[in-house]
């Protein structure tokens, strides 16, 4: 049977007027909501940084490839080339061993200065570097093996070293991807436990209004019909909850954004704002939905039997 | 119009409240149902609107088979039957209006038919007045007017009443009899249930009485046949 307008409004009018009539139910459901889905978009926040980060230091890996001092220009190219061949490859630059040695005077400074005193080009002791960058960091250690590899292909082994902070990579990894997959263990864990409170806080509304529900079955009210209004005060509860949420959470993120950016001594960078506000939105209000609607419709189900 | 042939109910526990009960009962008939409590009439009267099934046996009510009906069917006859309760069950939050309203919202009827309705019965029950009260704001006898405008607001063929004096005064209840009594006039079949003694020697109609699951009396302008 189609719905007439009427009807529809009918249900919208009675679902929104139901969030005001049961007071402080619907406040009590509205808190729960915004209270998991705060925790959950804080956790997704954290885990975002987290990534972020973790991505930052991801690019941060690179290897270093050192030159043997004796390789010539032509064979210095062609390494070059097939290095930068390979697929787990991104770029590959020459360190002119000239420049390795102002980079290490830089490094070094003032304190460094009498330790590289008397080197000049000819005495230079730094070799010749390529510094590879990759595609995907997870791939470091096996690609370092596979350019170390290259000196069997040349004569007298071109390559000198192969570099790329064994062990400190490995260990980033190992710390990245654990913090990523707690925390999107802790946020599933926490959606459901929101979708648990905000059923249950329904149910208790519905039970509430038992009686009501047994007069619109005894009148000829349809199922659907029954349901309608319900499935709108949960829609409106998850709206308002969420959107309360989003606020809090974009106010409060925004501030720590600005005071964080003001104290230029802390190497932390945040996730700007602008750059997440879209989707977290829009996650959070579909979250807040889901949970209304879906607490509503399971709880008005066994309601519904006779 | 109401039509039951050799009915039997027992309820999951055990009890048999209805032991093979036939009756017939005419468009635009009156009848009271008597007998002591948990003698079967709250059963019988169940069954009319389809809020229990029969074990055994056929009923139809209007032509429809009842007993059969699928679920998705229900809401479509009970549209067709207005039910009322001792204990009136109108909706706290909503005014008189609403109330009757209520019903006729419920089977989607447009906007300016439920108004027009609605005004048309609270003038039968003499509440026009009183329309945008709550529930609490009136007498019990008020609410049961109440009741009864949402039972006949949309033109039922049959009235289901549950005992509808049971929780008002002597005074009170004569004038809710007085307003059945019209409503029965005007052509709807109405099957009540009743303890009440005065009444039914009264205002004379058909008796039904029920002991123990069985139909031991059936008398057109009967008695109330018992000393409580």
């Amino acid at each position: 049977m189609v719905m007439t307008f009427n009807t529809l409004f009918r249900h919208f009018r009675e679902g929104s007027k139901n969030v005001f009539r049961n007071g402080w139910m619907s406040v009590a459901s509205v808190t729960s909501i915004v209270v998991s889905l705060l925790v959950l978009g804080v956790f997704i926040l954290l885990v975002l940084n987290v990534n972020s980060f973790a991505d930052e230091a991801d690019s941060q890996v690179q290897i270093s490839v050192y030159l043997a001092s004796n390789v010539e220009k032509p064979v210095r190219d062609k390494l070059q080339n097939e290095i930068a061949s390979m697929d787990e490859v991104s770029r590959v630059t020459l360190i002119p061993k000239e420049e390795g040695l102002k980079d290490f005077r830089e490094k070094l400074g003032e304190e460094g200065k009498d330790l590289l005193e008397g080197y000049d080009e000819k005495t230079n002791p730094i070799p010749d570097t390529l510094k590879v960058e990759v595609v995907e960091p997870t791939t470091v250690p096996y690609l370092a093996s596979k350019i170390n590899a290259l000196n069997e292909k040349y004569q007298d082994n071109p390559i000198y070293k192969v570099n790329y902070g064994k062990g400190t990579t490995e260990k980033l990894f190992k710390i990245t991807r654990a913090v990523r997959n707690i925390g999107f263990a802790f946020v599933a864990g926490l959606g459901l436990m929101a979708m648990f409170l905000i059923s249950n806080t329904i149910r208790v509304t519905i039970l509430a209004r038992r009686r009501e529900i047994g007069i619109m079955k005894l009148v000829g009210a349809t199922n659907t019909f029954i349901r309608w209004p319900f499935f709108v005060e949960g829609a409106l509860i998850g709206l308002i909850g969420s959107s309360i949420t989003v606020g809090i959470l974009f106010f409060g993120y925004s501030e720590l954004v600005n005071s964080l950016n003001a104290d230029i001594t802390l190497a932390i960078k945040l996730v700007p704002i602008h750059e997440i506000s879209l989707e977290l939105a829009a996650l959070i209000v579909g979250l807040g939905l889901l949970i209304g609607v879906w607490g509503s419709t399971m709880s008005i189900r066994k309601f519904l039997k006779v | 119009m109401i039509e039951m042939q050799d009915i039997w109910k027992t309820y999951p526990n055990g009890t048999h409240a209805l032991k093979g009960v036939s009756v017939k009962i005419d468009r635009n008939e009156f009848v009271y149902l008597v007998g002591p409590s948990g003698a079967g009439k709250s059963t019988f009267m169940k069954l009319i609107y389809r809020e229990e099934v029969p074990t055994k046996g056929q009923i139809s009510v209007n032509g429809f088979n009842i007993g059969k009906l699928k679920p998705r069917k229900i809401p479509y006859v009970r549209r067709n039957i207005g039910v009322v309760f001792q204990d009136f069950r109108l909706l706290p939050k909503l005014t008189a209006y609403e109330n009757i309203a209520f019903a006729l919202e419920v089977i989607e009827a447009p906007k300016k038919v439920i108004k027009k309705r609605v005004n048309e019965v609270l003038d039968l029950v003499g509440l026009k007045n009183k329309a945008n009260r709550d529930p609490s704001q009136l007498s019990g006898g008020e609410q049961q007017r109440v009741a009864i405008a949402r039972a006949i607001v949309n033109n039922p063929s049959v009235i289901i009443a549950d005992e509808p004096t049971g929780n008002l005064d002597p005074e009170t209840s004569w004038g809710i009899m007085q307003l059945l009594d019209e409503i029965n006039f005007r052509g709807t079949t109405i099957v009540m249930a009743t303890h009440n003694k005065d009444i039914v020697n009264t205002m004379r109609k058909r008796v039904i009485a029920i002991e123990h699951g069985n139909i031991v009396r059936d008398q057109l302008r009967g008695e109330y046949g018992y000393d409580f």
